[in-house]
């Protein structure tokens, strides 16, 4: 592996016992190998239930692979490590602290200072525009504010890799297209490491260097398509960019989503499930 | 007890309302409807026959409170009650976080424990009073006991359900942070339960006196529980109503005093969605 590696998936298999002995366990991501270099935007598109919160998790150290291994900067992944932040769609954002206090939740955590982490948060709180509403509470804010609220909170501990699921699907269009630029400028300022999950492709296009497409359960990538266009900082000028439209008609077909091109779409067939175990 | 302590928390607002707006018609209505009941009660049974030993008139009643106030010591025994009530309750609070807390923590513990917590609750808490005064004697402390006893379940029951509703992916935010598990607890876990437990503490409030009053039936010479049961081998029901009066308001005082802090605790809370569970 390279140096310029940050995170990676060697044939990573994730397996959930079912309820039930007698029935196999299901499987929820197979052979997984994927690359995430310094700096870089990845994105995984993949039908619902694939498996892509699966690799989440697991890059996350929330959860442990079955087979294969995850590494961050070359190491494995054995648990929760504080250079690893996600957002997920839900903001989380605690009810019962202050905007300013939810963002000071990671590094009270990791025992920063107060006067040091009270700094830090109310910086980017400005940056993010939302320091007058650092003494909110999450419930009185719009659900755009309260998203970027969370990206605050992850990004106030300067994390080497950022795992994001979905953090826009729950806004409305009009808010997650800027909340999308936000982050991007976001990214590219900071030079941060990403693995971005989304089931709407065009976010997908719009905001990475690459995306990667997953099969249906159980989850594994079936292609690799290297976004060729400039902006990766600035996705309202990509959208507008003529080659934008290629990109989606070709994610669409792998998915199987157009009409007449569902058999594109790659089934692993059960029996060699039952085999994987 | 939900609709309970809906009706009364609208009570509450409306008393709070009335209070701001107070000459407003609906004051004044209210204050009707209690001279109306009141006057019913004094005049209404001497016109249908009903002895003044079955319901006394309302000036009976008035005599009665001043006549046990001169010269029965009616503020002592009020005085008791009140103390231990609030004791009972305290502690009984106190033992019933500490066990929903223990148990939500730990599933051992809840797997072993669960079965016998169960039979205590469902087994009639006031029929341990004669046993713990042959235990403890004629003093406060079998009547504390019992109000323990009563106070501990719902207080229990509210801690453990928060304890397991927690959501998962809040925990899992703070593990991304390599937050230990006492800090998951404190950060995530016991704030997040406050709102259940305040409804098992309103709860608690008003059942503490039960216990008590109980406790005094059964022994001892002092306490508002004691002159209820004089009154009655007296044949002096209007000092049973004067001993019903001064309970209902011990319970009242317990009740807002816990509304208050509930107030003040849950201050975060939008208006209007306290917890009523």
């Amino acid at each position: 592996m390279d140096d310029a590696t940050r995170l990676e998936f060697r044939h990573v298999d994730k397996l959930f016992p079912a309820r039930n002995r007698r029935i196999t366990p299901v499987v929820a991501v197979r052979d997984v190998s994927l690359k995430v270099a310094r700096g870089e935007v990845v994105s995984l598109i993949g039908p619902s239930g694939c498996g892509k919160s699966t690799l989440l998790n697991l890059a996350a150290g929330l959860d442990r692979p079955n087979a294969g291994m995850v590494l961050v900067d070359n190491k494995p992944v054995t648990g929760p490590n504080f250079h690893v932040a996600f957002m997920l769609q839900n903001d989380l954002l605690l009810p019962w602290r202050t905007i300013l206090e939810n963002v000071n939740f990671g590094q009270e955590i990791q025992h920063t200072k107060r006067d040091v982490r009270t700094r830090r948060s109310n910086e980017l709180l400005a940056r993010y525009h939302l320091a007058e509403f650092a003494h909110h509470y999450p419930h009185q804010l719009s659900g755009g504010m309260r998203q970027r609220a969370a990206l605050a909170r992850t990004i106030v501990m300067d994390p080497d890799v950022l795992l994001l699921d979905e953090p826009f699907s729950a806004l409305d269009a009009q808010t997650k297209m800027i909340l999308q630029n936000d982050l991007a400028r976001v990214l590219a300022e900071e030079r941060k490491t990403a693995l971005f999950i989304t089931h709407d492709i065009s976010e997908g296009i719009a905001l990475s260097d690459r995306v990667l497409v997953m099969s249906r359960r159980p989850g594994t990538i079936i292609r690799e398509i290297i976004v060729d266009m400039p902006d990766r900082d600035h996705p309202f000028r990509r959208r507008s960019n003529p080659r934008m439209n290629a990109y989606v008609v070709e994610i669409l077909n792998l998915l199987g989503l157009t009409h007449g091109d569902g058999k594109d779409m790659p089934e692993v067939p059960l029996e060699e499930i039952g085999g994987a175990q | 007890m939900t609709s309970f302590h809906e009706f009364s928390d609208r009570v509450m607002r409306s008393i709070t309302d009335l209070a701001t707006l107070s000459r407003s018609r609906e004051l004044w209505l209210s204050i009707a409807f209690l001279i109306a009941i009141l006057a019913a009660w004094e005049w209404l049974p001497a016109t249908f026959g009903i002895p003044a030993f079955i319901l006394p008139p309302i000036s009976d009643i008035a005599h009665e409170f001043v006549r046990l106030y001169a010269r029965e010591n009616l503020w002592l025994h009020t005085g008791v009650t009140f103390a231990e009530t609030i004791v009972g309750f305290i502690f009984g609070s106190l033992l019933g976080m500490i066990t929903g807390y223990v148990l939500g923590r730990s599933r051992t513990a809840e797997i072993i424990l669960s079965p016998y917590i169960l039979m205590l609750q469902i087994a009639p808490k006031v029929a341990f009073a004669p046993l713990f005064i042959i235990w403890f004697g004629y003093n406060a402390f079998p009547k504390i006991l019992v109000a323990i006893l009563i106070v501990f379940f719902p207080i229990a029951i509210n801690v453990l359900k928060a304890m397991h509703a927690v959501d998962p992916a809040l925990v899992n935010l703070a593990r991304t942070f390599s937050a230990t598990r006492a800090q998951i607890f404190w950060k995530i876990e016991f704030p997040a339960s406050m709102p259940a437990l305040f409804a098992g503490l309103r709860i608690g409030s008003t059942l503490a006196v039960i216990g008590i009053v109980v406790g005094e039936f059964i022994g001892g010479n002092r306490g508002l529980g004691y002159l209820l049961i004089v009154g009655e081998g007296q044949g002096r029901t209007s000092m049973v109503f004067v001993s019903i009066v001064l309970l209902t308001l011990i319970g009242l005082i317990a009740y807002l005093c816990v509304l208050g802090l509930e107030r003040y605790v849950l201050h975060y809370m939008p208006e209007r969605s306290h917890a009523n569970i």
